[in-house]
C-alpha cells in the first residue's frame, strides 16, 4: 500500500505491488485459481526492484538512507544480536537517548554494540533528537568503549545521524571535546573495532563512532562531511531545491560506492531488492555474517598490531602531490 | 636569557608622523580604534584601545613564536589535489593559492621556542578559510612523525571553519587522522600544546585543536563545534552575548588559559618545560 513514506521514484513498484494485492484478493473472493496471471506480474516486480534500485541517483540514496522504515540501530540489534542488556548514561551529566549502547551476543559470542538511533514516530523523534547526539552521547559511548576494552570484548558501532547535535547545551558542554576525544580513543582502542554505516553518516558527529579497523557501509547508506543541504547553500545559496541538492549529492561523492572508491569504507554490505527498509530479516541476516566474517579475521590480531594496523591506515588516508 | 624580549624598532620622531599618508592608517574592526598601522603592528595586531586580537598569517606565528624568528620549514611541497573532481575546487585552488601563497592551510616548521626545540603547525586562516584538506591532515601526521622520531614537542596553533567541504569525506578522515597521530604522540609522552585563535570551529576543533596536553586560546577568540550561524539556525533564537568565545569556553571548563598575544610564547614556553622536566627558564618569574 502507498504511504506517505513512499519515495516518488518507488511509486511505480507501489502500483504494481498493489495490482498483484487486488488480483489475489479477487481470485480468493472468487475462488479462482489465478497463480498463471500472477507468476509473470511477481517476477516484473522483482525485476523492477532490482532495476530501480540498481539505478539510484546519489539523492535518491540519500532519501533511502534517511527512510523511516529503515532497519534502525535498536532493529539490528534486535535481528542480529541475542542476550541484549543496555547500558545507559555517561556518569557525568545524563542519559542521551540518540545513542544508544550495550553488551550483547553475535553468534553466541559476546560484543559490545554502541550505536546512534533514530526515532519512528514524532514523539520518539523528540526523545532520541533525530539521532543527533548531545556531548554525554559521545561520552557514553566512549565509556562503552573502555568498558569492552577493560574484558576484551569487540567493539561494533552502528552509525544513522545527520550529524552532532548545534545548540547551545552541545557547546557548553564541549561537543568539540567530546568528538575529538573519541576519534583519539578509538585509534587506540585494544580491541577489534568494527563500524557499520546503516543509515546516513553525517560528519564529525557520524565519525565519532566510526574510527574502526573495518568501516562496513550498507548499500544505500550515505557517509559524507557536510549534509548535502548544507553544502548546496553553502555553494549555490540554495539548500531547498531538489536539482541543488542533487548537485551536493554528486558532488561530495557520498554514495557506499564512492566511499569505497576512495578506500574509506572497507566493505559494502548488500541490502536486499527495494531496499533495506523493504525486507529487515534478510538486511539483518546479510550485516550479521558481514559482521561475523570480519570479527572472525580481527581476532587473529594481537592487541597491539591491532592498533598498529588501524592506525597505519588512517595515517593513509588522504589525496595530495608532492 | 632574554630571549622574549621583544627587540623595538627605533620609533619614529613625532613631528614625522605629522606627515604620515591615508593608506597606513588602520582602524580596529572591534571598536573603531584608528592609529597608524605601525602601531597596529608593534602591538602584534592587538588593538591598542580594546585588545581585539586581530588575525594574522601563519608566518607572523611564526616569527612571534620561535626564537629569533628562525625557523625550516617542513613539507612546503605538498599540494592540494582535487580527488572528486569536485565543482570549481581547481580554481578555488588556484586563487587561494596566489591570495595566500602555497603553504595550503597549514605551515609546518621546526625551531627553538627558549632554546627548546620543537615542531610548529600554524593554519593559515587566508587560505580557503584554514580549512582542512588532505594537506593540512598529511603535513600534521608528518610532523608527529618527526616528532616520535626526535622526541621533541609539539605546539599546532589553529585557525579554522572546519573541513574542506571540496575534498568531501577525504577531508572528514583527517580528523581521525590527526588524533591517530596525537595518540602515537601522548602514548610517548611527548608534549602537546593546541593554541586556539579566532575562529577554531568544525573538523579541526572536534579533532586535534580539543585535544592538546594544554589548551590555550586567544582572547575573544570563537571556538566551538557549530558556527555561530549554524546554531542561531538550528535553534531559531539570538545567541547569548560573548556566547562561543575564549573567555566563555574557559567558564565552561574547556581550556586551560586565555593567553594574550604578547604572552603566548612566554606561556607556552612555561608550560612545555613543565611537561618535559626540564627547569624554569631563566629570569622568569611569576607574575
Ligand atoms: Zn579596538
Amino acid at each position: 500500500m502507498a504511504t506517505a513514506t513512499t519515495l516518488e521514484f518507488e511509486k511505480p513498484i507501489v502500483e504494481l505491488q498493489n495490482q498483484i494485492d487486488e488480483l489475489k484478493k479477487m481470485a480468493e473472493k472468487q475462488q479462482l485459481t489465478v497463480g498463471d496471471e500472477i507468476a509473470p506480474l511477481e517476477k516484473r516486480l522483482a525485476d523492477l526492484r532490482v532495476e530501480i534500485y540498481r539505478n539510484l541517483s546519489p539523492l535518491q540514496r540519500v532519501l533511502v538512507a534517511r527512510h523511516k522504515d529503515r532497519p534502525f540501530t535498536l532493529d539490528y540489534v534486535r535481528l542480529s544480536f541475542t542476550d541484549f542488556i543496555e547500558l545507559h548514561g555517561d556518569r557525568a551529566f545524563r542519559d542521551d537517548a540518540a545513542i544508544v549502547g550495550g553488551w550483547a551476543r553475535l553468534d553466541g559470542e559476546t560484543v559490545m554494540i554502541i550505536g546512534q538511533q533514530r526515532g519512528r514516530d514524532t514523539k520518539e523523534n523528540l526523545r532520541r533528537n533525530f539521532g543527533m547526539p548531545h556531548p554525554e552521547g559521545y561520552r557514553k559511548a566512549l565509556r562503552l568503549m573502555k568498558l569492552a576494552e577493560k574484558f576484551q570484548v569487540p567493539v561494533l558501532t552502528f552509525i544513522d545521524t545527520p550529524g552532532a547535535w548545534a545548540g547551545l547545551g552541545a557547546e557548553e558542554r564541549g561537543q568539540s571535546e567530546a568528538i575529538a576525544r573519541n576519534l583519539l580513543e578509538m585509534s587506540q582502542l585494544q580491541v577489534p573495532v568494527i563500524a557499520t554505516v546503516i543509515g546516513e553518516g553525517g560528519s564529525g558527529g557520524a565519525l565519532a563512532l566510526g574510527v574502526a579497523d573495518r568501516v562496513l557501509m550498507m548499500e544505500n547508506a550515505v557517509y559524507s562531511v557536510i549534509t548535502i543541504e548544507g553544502c548546496a547553500a553553502i555553494l549555490w545559496k540554495d539548500g531547498k531545491s531538489p536539482a541543488m541538492k542533487e548537485r551536493a549529492a554528486s558532488a561530495l561523492r557520498i554514495t557506499a560506492q564512492d566511499l569505497y572508491e576512495l578506500r574509506v569504507i572497507d566493505e559494502i554490505v548488500p541490502e536486499p531488492p527495494g531496499g533495506a527498509h523493504a525486507n529487515h530479516d534478510e538486511t539483518a541476516h546479510g550485516l550479521q555474517q558481514a559482521l561475523m566474517r570480519n570479527l572472525e579475521e580481527l581476532r587473529k590480531y594481537k592487541p597491539d598490531k591491532l592498533v598498529r594496523r588501524r592506525r597505519e591506515k588512517y595515517l593513509r588516508m588522504g589525496q595530495y602531490a608532492e | 636569557m632574554a630571549w622574549f624580549r621583544k627587540e623595538k624598532k627605533p620609533r619614529q620622531p613625532r613631528r614625522e608622523r605629522l606627515e604620515i599618508p591615508a593608506d597606513v592608517w588602520e582602524k580596529c574592526e572591534a571598536c573603531g580604534h584608528t592609529d597608524i598601522r605601525e602601531k597596529f603592528e608593534r602591538n602584534l595586531n592587538v588593538c591598542p584601545e580594546c585588545d581585539y586580537h586581530r588575525r594574522i598569517r601563519a608566518t607572523e606565528y611564526v616569527n612571534l613564536l620561535l626564537d629569533d624568528g628562525q625557523y625550516e620549514e617542513l613539507d612546503p611541497e605538498l599540494r592540494s589535489v582535487d580527488p572528486l573532481t569536485f565543482p570549481e575546487y581547481p580554481q578555488r585552488l588556484a586563487r587561494a593559492t596566489q591570495n595566500a601563497g602555497e603553504a595550503d592551510a597549514i605551515m609546518t616548521v621546526t625551531g627553538t621556542l627558549g632554546a627548546m626545540p620543537l615542531f610548529l603547525g600554524v593554519m593559515d586562516f587566508a587560505f580557503m578559510g584554514g580549512s582542512m584538506g588532505s594537506v593540512v591532515g598529511e603535513k600534521i601526521s608528518r610532523m608527529g612523525q618527526r616528532s616520535l622520531e626526535r622526541k621533541y614537542p609539539v605546539v599546532l596553533v589553529s585557525a579554522s571553519g572546519g573541513a574542506r567541504m571540496q575534498e568531501g569525506v577525504l577531508s572528514l578522515m583527517q580528523m581521525a587522522k590527526t588524533s591517530a597521530v596525537l595518540s602515537q604522540l601522548a602514548e610517548r609522552r611527548i608534549p602537546y600544546i593546541s593554541v586556539l585563535t579566532n575562529p577554531t570551529t568544525g573538523g579541526v576543533s572536534a579533532s586535534f585543536a580539543m585535544l592538546g596536553d594544554a589548551i590555550i586560546a586567544e582572547p575573544g577568540a570563537v571556538v566551538g563545534f557549530a558556527g555561530p550561524r549554524v546554531i542561531k539556525q538550528t535553534i531559531g533564537q539570538d545567541l547569548p552575548e560573548g556566547f562561543q568565545t575564549a573567555e566563555f569556553l574557559m567558564e565552561k571548563g574547556m581550556l586551560d588559559a586565555v593567553v594574550h598575544r604578547r604572552d603566548l610564547k612566554r606561556t607556552i614556553g612555561q608550560l612545555l618545560r613543565h611537561m618535559s622536566g626540564q627547569p624554569a627558564a631563566a629570569g622568569w618569574t611569576s607574575p
